[in-house]
Order: C-alpha cells, then structure tokens, then sequence
C-alpha cells in the first residue's frame, strides 16, 4: 500500500513498526469515516426536526421574529412601580375602568381592614398544593418502596409488580389526571393535589428503592440472626440507613412540585399558574412582570431553603443526585 | 434462649461506655413524633382549606363512572324517533355505522318498529304507541300516552319514572330514556369503536383476514392507488379517531424535547466552560455567568412556555424555546460544577508541551468531562420527553394541547386513553434509550 504525504519522521522504520503504524493510521481512518457520517446524519435529523417544527407550528419562525420585539415593546409597564402596585393590589393612577389596572379589587379579604394582595394568596395555594401533594406522594412511595427492592422481598411477583405501578404512576401524564379529575370534582386545587401526588409516588418511589437497595446488609442480617419480624427488620435494620437520604430527595421533590404544580396550575388547577395564564394572555405587562418576580423569588427561596436543610441533614452527598427522578 | 440479663455494674458502664444511645438530645427522642404531629396538623389545616369534603361530596360521580367506562368502551347513541306512526332511528354527530347498515342489536321489526337488544333475556320492542322492555325475560310494558311514558306496575328498581320520562339501566350493556316522542337509547360494547377505519372507509366492518386478503391480491378498491396506500390513508384520516392528526402532534412533542436539550446542549457547553472557576480565571465573569445560569434556570418552564408561545404562535417553537432556556441554565451549571471537578494533571501535562490555551481545554479537559455532559445531556432529554407534554398543554401545542382539547370536550375519553397509550410507550421507549446509551457512554458502573 502506498503511504502518500507521508511525514518524514515515518520514514526508515522497521518492518513491525510499520505494520503497527499501518494498524493505527487504518484505525483512525475508521473512526474519522463514522466521525463524519455520524456527524451528518445528525445534521440531518436536527434539520428535519426544526423544518417539522416551524412546519407545525402556528406562526413560523422567521416571519414572526420581527413581532417578537413588537411584543415586548407592549410589554413595558408604564412605570416601574406599577409593578409594585400590581403586586401588591394597589390603586393604580392610570386606572381607566379595564380589567389591566384595575389591581384593587382581588385583594383577598381576611378581616375588614386587612388583605392579602391577590397574587401572594395565588402563590400561597400553589405552594400549599405543592407541600401536600409531596407529603402525600413521599408517605406514598414509603410505603411502596420496601416491596420494590430485591434485598427485601427477593426476585419475586411483588417486586416486578410494584415496580411496574411506579413506573406508569411516574410516565402517566399529569395533565390528563388533573382533567380527568377536574371533570368529575369541577376545577380547583384538588385535582392539581391528586395529580402531583400520584406522579409523586412513581418518582419517588424509584429514588427511594434505590436507596434501599443499597442499603447496608449487615444490621438487618444481625436483626435475622435474633429472629425479628421483616416489619422489625425494615423499621430497626433499614429504616435508620436510608432516612436521611429519602428526607432529602423529598425535599428536592418539593422544589420539582412547586414547579408542577404552577404548571398544572395554568392548565386549570387554580393558583398562580391560573392567574399568570390568564394575564400574560391578555397583555397585562405589570401584573404579568409583578408574577414572574414572586415566582423567581419563590422558586430562589424554595431552591436555596431545600438546599440549606439537604446539606444539614446529610452534608456534601446531598448534592450529587442525578435529575433523573424529574 | 440465654439469660440477656444485665447487672448493675455492667449497666454503669454500658451508660459511661455508649452515652449516645443512652441519652440522646430531645430532639433526636422526640423529634419524629413533633415533626409526624406538626404534618398531621398542616394536612389537616389544608383539608379543610382546600375543602376537601365539600369538593367530593358535590362530585359528579355517576357521570365518573362514564368517563371512566369511556377509557376501555364506547357507545352507540341512536335516538328512535316516533315519526308519522313509523319509528325512525337518528344518529349523533359521532355516528359508528354507516348509512343503512345492518346492525345485529337494533333490529326493524314488520310492523314499522325496532328491537334493541341488551344482551342475556333483556330488550325493548319499541313501538310509537307502547314499548315493551323485557328484563330478565320478563315484559314490563311502558304505554306512551299523550305526553308522558307510564311505568308499569311492578316494575324492577331499574326502571324509574322520572317526569314524564321513564328510564331503563342495563348496567353495563347500557340505558334507555323512553319519552313520548323517541327513545334515546344507550348501547355500551368494550372496546374502541372504528379504531382502524371510520364508516367512510370501503375497509370499514371487514375482519382483518379479508383487510390482508384485500390488500395484498385484492382488486383495487380506488383504481388511482394501491389497496394498502388506500388503506394507509384510510386509517390516518380516520375521522373519529384521527391517527394522522395524533401521530403529528406526538412527533412534536418528541421534536420539542429532542431539539430543546440539543440546544441548550450546544449553547451549555461553551458557557460552562467560562463559568468553571479553574478555566476561566476571572472571578467576576465566573459569577456572572453562574447567576446568568440560575436566572435561566428559576424562570420556570412555563414562564417560557407562555412568554414565547404569546410571540410566536402555538406549535413546538414555543417548546422548543422554553425547554432551550431553562436546560441551558440547568445543564450550565451542572457541566460547570463537572469541570471544576476535572483532574488537573492532565491540563497540565498538555500544557508543558507548548499547545494552545484551546488545545488544552481540548485534549486536557474535555475527554475527562465528555462522558459526564452526554450523560447528564440524555438524563434532561428523558425528562424533557415527559415534561414537554405538560408544556404542550399550557399552549406550546404538541401532544399535550391535543390531549387537554379532547378532555375539554368530555365525550372523547377513549381517545385520551389512545394518547396516554402513545405517551408511555414512548417514554418507556426513550427511557430505555437514553439509558441504554448512557451505560454504553459511561461504563457499566456509571449509572
């Protein structure tokens, strides 16, 4: 075979060397070749994918574009403190009877004098939903998890079928469980509740078997030896093992569901998810700019709050979670 | 079993020995029981302000149990209607039988009326002046006199007089509203109803042998196209059930959640490499670029989701952008954290040979980092996939625009049962995938 534009410190090898060099240069050559052809079938598909997406989407890409900047240039309050107003039901001085500024009149009554301003009540219900649905979902998973891991209950039918449970609790789409459920109880909190809940359980209860199941053998074989119940064995043996660490996955899940819930939330479960749908929908730039700050700052504290208490109850490990449960 | 049996000395020194299992701090006695009694008081706080009970009990229950039944069955809904002495039959919009078929449970009878069969013992014979409802065998004739349809003496507690109307409940076979002027009859069968080919299809009410038979030798049906072209396009312009429509929106869910973490990928990738602390040297630019990444990150997904589907319309753009945004934060900070782990022996062995500050980070640092990036890429990517459909919903389009309009209109709940179908096979399918390729990208005990 001949070696075109060969570099000249090649040259004058021996026989073995250069069979070895031969072996590598074809190697690369190889890998070069799938390189490229990987590399333009990915093109390829990247550019099919977008060309679909404009294709199906209601106002293409390049034509909408230059509304883009339309948009946001309605989008400016009239003045910076409109946003304060709005966030805090405050009259407004460019009141002029329409729904925009009218900030006032949701202001959420508690007694005769005092309110809570709408939007911190909307976010309170989300927040609220979010705890709920995580304590219900993580008690859930807690009692299921035991039966999933193969170190408790074996290779058996009840492991293969909690699994499968969790597995479709956790891909089961959260929406069509909030409408399903909004249907039957008419829309409202409970269906956002029921629906975090049940994909609580799945994704929860995946991270917490997993722990189990790398839990430390010996205390339950020592609890065996003295002839405890499986209850007695989980509860002295597991338990301590893996609570701190199924504490903090819940707490990580919260900071998911107050996400969820703010999703489900625009979707029709009521809290602030409802009332930013509705005002970003209608062009209501304070009132619009006056939810994003709360659910920025929400979303800060949840984060920085779960993160502080993670790191309290099980130090640097708590940080080194995949996201894989979301 | 031995004496376990302590004494007094051994008990001394098992106190002095062990003083943290023997005397604990409140907290760790008593701190699970605060901590289960303050829950129980917060659930109980929320259950009433929630209300909870009032919420359930003023549930539509008997209509739940109809849009559940409407998952795995469907109905016939044909209206009889007393016409000129004559009975006629009329269909809703979403009609199941073509013009004129013969259907084996709604029978013409000589005289002008209909049978409708219940299965078992049970049917009406329904004529304009009397209908006679047989259950279990047994007739109970309803006279249909002036204005009002009489329930007959004796009848069973499945047939009740309501106002001027008597209904029949036949369990899960159906139900019957007998007027003065029709009866609105309910039939119930497991299954869906015209899944493959609507009425309109020439393979319509075929069995799937003869469906096979005809595609591959049969006459052409259409002389312009092939038996099976025909029967492919049949099928997904199916229009009760709309496979073409569904499978489109589905594909732009995938492409949302597909081109979304791809990009936020591509865009991460540079930037994480000025967030890393040991890259780039300047503190400042590191922060600034660390709280660029949390700003992204803590706009929620739906902030994106509404902002960009408001600019440009509703369809996968909007997904597209929204997912974009927040993983470019998400994944930003995670490669950042990656890099600022990496060994340094390595930059430093590329560096003494004289390579440029690219070349290091090249050959240095990125095949040590690589396989983190791709794996945590694919975890998004497999969370995006489910988490794209909640964004649909909210207007970005896709699967879950399309799921969240058939439950609005309450009647389509076997078709959202189809689309749940579809979506977890696919995310059973993704999440295979993406683990399949991050255990090849990682080694075996990677992941």
């Amino acid at each position: 075979m001949a070696h075109m534009a060969e570099p000249a410190q090649f040259s004058g090898l021996q026989e073995s060397s250069r069979t070895i060099l031969d072996h590598y240069q074809s190697q690369v050559r190889t890998r070069r070749i799938y390189t490229v052809v990987s590399i333009v079938v990915f093109l390829i598909v990247l550019g099919a994918s977008l060309d679909f997406a404009n294709e199906a989407n209601s106002g293409k890409f390049f034509e909408r574009l230059p509304y883009f900047f339309d948009f946001l240039k309605s989008f400016v309050p009239n003045s910076p403190l409109e946003i304060f107003r709005a966030m805090f039901d405050l009259p407004s001085p460019y009141s002029d009877g329409s729904i925009k500024f009218d900030y006032t009149s949701d202001r959420v009554w508690i007694t005769d004098s005092f309110y809570i301003p709408n939007f911190f009540y909307q976010l309170a219900i989300t927040i609220n939903i979010a705890i709920v649905s995580t304590i219900l979902g993580a008690t859930g998973a807690f009692l299921l998890c035991f039966f999933a891991s193969t170190n408790l209950v074996g290779a058996g039918l009840t492991r293969w079928v909690v699994r499968r449970v969790m597995e479709i609790l956790r891909a089961f789409p959260e929406i069509v469980v909030a409408g399903l459920l909004a249907a039957i109880l008419s829309i409202g909190p409970i269906a956002a509740i029921i629906a975090v809940s049940v994909h609580t359980i799945g994704a929860l209860g995946k991270l917490f078997f997993e722990v189990v199941e790398n839990a430390d053998m010996k205390p339950d074989e020592g609890l065996q030896a003295a002839g405890a119940s499986w209850l007695e064995r989980v509860r002295f043996a597991i338990l301590p093992q893996v609570l701190p660490n199924f504490v903090s996955y819940t707490l990580l899940r919260t900071e998911i569901n107050v996400r969820a819930s703010t999703i489900i939330g625009a979707v029709g479960g009521g809290g602030i998810g409802e009332v930013f749908s509705l005002s970003i929908g209608r062009d209501h730039a304070a009132k619009t700019y006056a939810i994003i700050i709360l659910l920025l700052v929400t979303v800060i504290c949840v984060d920085q709050f779960s993160a502080w208490l993670r790191r309290r109850l099980i130090g640097k490990q708590s940080f080194e979670f995949g996201r894989g449960a979301a | 079993m031995s004496n376990l049996a302590v004494n007094a000395a051994d008990r001394e020194r098992l106190l002095a020995a062990y003083p943290e299992v023997f005397h604990r701090s409140f907290m760790q006695r008593w701190g699970l029981v605060i901590a289960a009694v303050a829950v129980t008081v917060y659930l109980a706080f929320c259950f009433s302000f929630f209300k909870v009970i009032p919420t359930f009990v003023n549930g539509n229950w008997d209509r739940a149990a109809i849009y559940l039944q409407d998952w795995y069955s469907w109905r016939a809904q044909p209206r009889l209607r007393f016409q000129n002495g004559q009975v006629m039959p009329q269909w809703t919009s979403r009609r199941q039988y073509p013009e004129g078929a013969a259907i084996d449970w709604l029978r013409p009878t000589s005289n002008g009326g209909y049978t409708v069969l219940f299965g078992g013992e049970n049917r009406l014979e329904v004529t304009p002046s009397q209908v006679d409802v047989y259950i279990d065998g047994k007739l109970y004739p309803v006279a249909i006199k002036g204005d009002r349809a009489v329930l007959p003496a004796g009848a069973p507690a499945r047939m009740v007089q309501d106002d001027n109307k008597v209904n029949i409940r036949f369990g899960f076979a159906g139900q019957a509203e007998i007027r003065n002027s029709q009866v609105y009859v309910q039939r119930r069968f497991l299954g869906w109803a015209n899944f493959f080919f609507d009425t309109q299809s020439p393979f319509w009410g075929r069995s799937v042998t003869s469906v096979a038979g005809l595609m591959l030798f049969g006459e052409r049906l259409d002389p312009a196209q092939s038996n099976a072209s025909l029967a492919l396009d049949n099928f997904l312009n199916n229009g009760s059930w709309q496979h073409g429509d569904i499978l489109s929106k589905l594909m732009q869910t995938l492409v949302m959640a597909f081109v979304g973490t791809l990009f936020a990928t591509f865009i991460a990738f540079p930037l994480a490499f000025v967030a890393a602390r040991n890259i780039t040297t300047s503190r400042p630019v590191n922060w600034g670029m660390k709280r660029f990444f949390d700003f992204l990150r803590s706009i929620d997904m739906l902030i994106w989701a509404l902002f960009f589907t408001r600019a440009f319309g509703p369809g996968p753009l909007p997904g597209i952008a929204a997912i974009f945004f927040t993983d470019t934060g998400a994944l930003g900070k995670v490669y950042s954290e990656a890099l600022e782990n990496v060994d340094d022996k390595q930059r430093e062995g590329v560096k003494s040979v004289g390579a440029a500050p690219v070349i290091v980070q090249r050959y240095g640092v990125v095949p040590q980092v690589l396989p983190i990036f791709i794996s945590q890429s694919l975890y998004f990517w497999e969370s995006n996939t489910r988490s794209a459909t909640a964004i649909g919903a909210v207007g970005a389009g896709g699967i879950g625009l399309k799921l969240l309009e058939s439950m609005k209109t309450n009647a389509d709940w076997d078709k959202v049962a189809y689309m749940v179908l579809l979506i977890l096979l696919v995310v059973f399918v993704f999440d295979n995938l993406s683990n399949a390729l991050r255990s090849r990208v990682m080694g075996k005990k990677g992941h």
